[in-house]
């Protein structure tokens, strides 16, 4: 009588895939900008200079790896979690197509030089509007196969996508809204401090609705997954879900501290990027908590050493924010490489340690194997934990030396420094970024020959149990 | 019941997330932009300036320079070039805005106030070479800006962005280049706002007497200090370039020292009195007066 529910996995298999792929252009374009900034004769004009390479990484970064990802890995776990079969596997099936082809269009209309210059929406509007469709398709998919779920209770992770879904589609549609010129050039309908306020109400959001919200999602099914303990505390997490997503589209113009934008505006955002902490740290603390009296699995268990390593870093990122959110401090560290090493530590270490988690896991069982080496997963996990760090931490005494600098004066009120002496003084930090990129693709190398030959492995013993 | 129902979850989701976007993102409007912000001598761009504008864009050069001088001293101090913090009413023609992230390279709202140069003989020399004028630099190459500028659509940006422009304006675009049209831009920025000229004027020592007599003493920093600031438009060896040669000026000290610290702007001879401290200025007037021929 245990008839076992057919899923539908082909999707979610050409998502992981076209994921990592997408990821490792992110990593191998930004190992290339980093190398620019030390030696400025590796821009190679005009579609190979910074200014045209840097959105192309994080674009490639965000929408490539980050929502490829999480489309795949959400038609994964909202199947299993609603113990119902994908609502149309011929829209997924479109979806994949559309993805790939608006991904590989960004890059190459990118380069060109064809951008709206907007951070995150630099896309022009035809490609805006493509990505707006797959986020619908993919939505309409998710939605449907949860209102058709043979399981009743809808668990938090299923919370967390319905609002990541609802939250990129106000964010992105609205940050995108201009007037065409012509194909290839739109303006916004938004100007100046206005366009400036909505941008960041979209930045900072993008960074709640795709960077925190998808990999909470994940987080909550894959931990008790891997580890075979039950969530500590689901009424924690409701709660902390509900405060979240509440206050996080107020901290927006945290980005915009000292600009022309209105005072209040500006400590509203204070204010609630500090409030932030709690909700933030319930999901840490309810992951911590789920591993009582389990903690020697962090030893035993290599899944366990990247969710919980990448739930510390959501924790230490979430005690960062808000601090950069202070107006005296940010007056010290924005506009500095500070910010970057922060960025990177939630996308290179929260984010993509859960991603990392949950492709292994996902893989495993739908081949219904072992993973072809633990070794190799374990060699994986440190290089990007150690090329990670160097990153983060390099980028935090370059943004503090060239902070302390730029706000350095004489007793007469003058500056001390030349804006040129605080470049020459973090030069050899950039040298260090360099190599620690280095080492972050070899721990994704690591990753994705290990991926490869487990799915290698797997399609081999399907072949043969058929 | 919320565990149970997605439509009304979905539904309660999005009325949880629309109370701060609507009190701190649409409520604004209100103000934003209003009549209060607005800056009567503050012009829409040129359509060579914006198409300078778009250019600036294409490139990217948004990653790199940020256009927001903050409310801190310090800002205003090396990025106002004699103006003052950005305010609202400079920004309402710019779509997008263009405040940028990270200064990867300096802030440019003022930048037109920075080099006065009419014919922006700085800026093309930099944009081409960067390196030329800051030795250190790591900005790349934009010599390719050097190629016909094309204005098919010029007219019809000004139309769509409701800026008003004459035929002179059009015939003005004939035989530009990409490089005329960001530098126009560029030399635009931050110079609507009048700055209070002789304010600065004013602003320079009243006691305009040496301290250094001994070039020996301060050789090493106004060498450093020189090749920095100054070696881009004089020469590494003060043999003139954009600017003259500057081996023993028959300016008086007292002279030079107006000179570097106020700028010519007629000339294209930036004003260094805000980047530079008095100690620095003294040194190289030294050096100029007492360096070797």
């Amino acid at each position: 009588m245990n008839v076992k529910t057919q899923y539908y996995d082909d999707s979610v298999k050409g998502f992981i895939t076209w994921s990592i792929i997408w990821g490792t252009v992110a990593v191998l374009v930004g190992i290339l900008i980093s190398l620019q900034l030390s030696w400025p004769q590796l821009n190679v004009a005009p579609y190979l200079t910074y200014g045209r390479l840097r959105p192309i990484h994080t674009n490639a970064g965000i929408f490539g790896w980050g929502i490829g990802s999480f489309i795949g890995l959400f038609f994964y776990i909202t199947q299993r979690l609603t113990k119902t079969p994908l609502w149309s596997p011929g829209l997924a099936r479109v979806t994949l197509w559309l993805f790939n082809i608006g991904i590989a269009s960004a890059a190459v209309t990118l380069a060109m030089g064809i951008n709206r210059t907007k951070e995150y929406a630099e896309l022009e509007w035809p490609l805006a509007v493509v990505v707006a469709i797959i986020w619908v398709l993919f939505s309409v998919n998710v939605f449907m196969t949860i209102l058709k779920r043979k399981e009743e209770q809808m668990y938090i992770s299923l919370w967390y996508i319905m609002a990541a879904l609802v939250g990129v589609t106000v964010l992105y549609v609205v940050n995108n809204l201009g007037v065409p010129l012509h194909l290839f050039k739109s303006y916004p309908i938004f100007a100046g401090t206005n366009d400036a306020n909505v941008q960041w109400w979209y930045g900072h959001n993008a960074v709640a609705m795709v960077l925190t919200a998808p990999p909470l999602a994940l987080f909550y099914y894959f931990l008790p997954k891997v580890t075979g303990n039950p969530i500590y505390s689901h009424r924690m997490g409701i709660i902390a879900f509900w405060s979240l997503i509440f206050m996080y589209l107020w901290t927006g113009a945290h980005h915009l501290l000292w600009t022309p934008i209105p005072d209040w505006i500006q400590t509203l955002a204070m204010a609630f990027s500090i409030m932030l902490i709690a909700p933030s740290w319930g999901a840490v603390m309810n992951g911590y908590l789920t591993m009582n009296g389990q903690w020697e699995q962090m030893k035993s268990n290599y899944l366990v050493k990247f969710l919980i390593c990448g739930i510390t870093f959501y924790g230490l990122q979430t005690l960062q924010g808000p601090m950069q959110a202070i107006r005296t401090f940010s007056a010290f560290i924005h506009y500095t490489d500070w910010v970057p090493g922060h960025v990177h530590m939630g996308t290179l270490g929260w984010v993509s340690m859960v991603i990392f988690a949950a492709m292994y896991y996902a893989v495993t069982k739908i081949f219904e194997t072992e993973i072809y080496s633990v070794k190799l997963a374990n060699i994986h996990f440190w290089l990007i934990l150690i090329g990670q760090l160097i990153y983060s931490i390099t980028m935090w005494i370059a943004g503090v030396q060239q902070g302390s600098m730029l706000l350095a004066t004489n007793p007469d009120g003058t500056l001390h420094y030349s804006f040129m002496e605080t470049m020459i003084a973090i030069f050899p930090y950039y040298k260090i970024r360099a190599i620690s990129g280095f080492i972050y693709l070899g721990g994704l190398v690591a990753f994705i020959f290990n991926i490869y030959k487990t799915f290698q492995k797997g399609a081999a013993s399907q072949a043969a149990k058929a | 019941m919320l565990e149970k129902n997605p439509v009304v979850f979905i539904i309660l989701a999005f009325v949880v997330i629309m109370v701060g976007t609507t009190i701190t993102m649409i409520a604004p409007f209100k103000w934003i932009n209003g009549a209060g912000d607005r800056i009567a001598e503050v012009k829409p761009y040129t359509p060579l300036q914006q198409e300078g504008r778009d250019i600036y864009m294409r490139e990217g050069c948004n990653n790199c320079h940020s256009q927001t001088v903050r409310t801190l001293a310090s800002d205003v101090e090396r990025y106002g070039y004699g103006g003052s913090y950005s305010k609202s009413g400079e920004f309402v023609y710019d779509r997008p805005h263009l405040w940028g992230s990270r200064r990867t390279g300096p802030d440019l709202a003022h930048i037109g106030l920075k080099y006065p140069d009419p014919k922006g003989a700085w800026h093309k020399k930099h944009m081409e070479n960067p390196q030329s004028v800051v030795p250190a630099s790591n900005m790349p190459s934009y010599a390719f800006l050097n190629t016909p500028l094309n204005t098919t659509y010029s007219e019809r940006k000004m139309k769509l962005l409701d800026f008003p422009y004459t035929q002179a304006d059009l015939d003005d675009l004939k035989g530009k280049t990409e490089m005329d049209a960001i530098i126009a831009y560029l030399r635009k920025l931050g110079t609507d706002i009048p700055v209070k000229k002789a304010e600065a004027a004013t602003q320079a020592p009243a006691a305009l007497k040496n301290p250094f007599t001994d070039l020996k003493a301060v050789e090493k920093d106004a060498e450093s200090l020189y090749m920095q600031n100054c070696a881009s438009c004089h020469g590494d060896k003060r043999e003139g370039n954009l600017g003259p040669a500057l081996k023993g000026s028959a300016k008086s000290e007292a002279d030079l020292f107006k000179t570097v610290f106020q700028g010519i702007e007629a000339n294209g001879m930036p004003a260094f009195g805000g980047t530079l401290d008095e100690q620095k200025i003294w040194k190289l007037v030294t050096l100029i007066k007492l360096g070797a021929k």
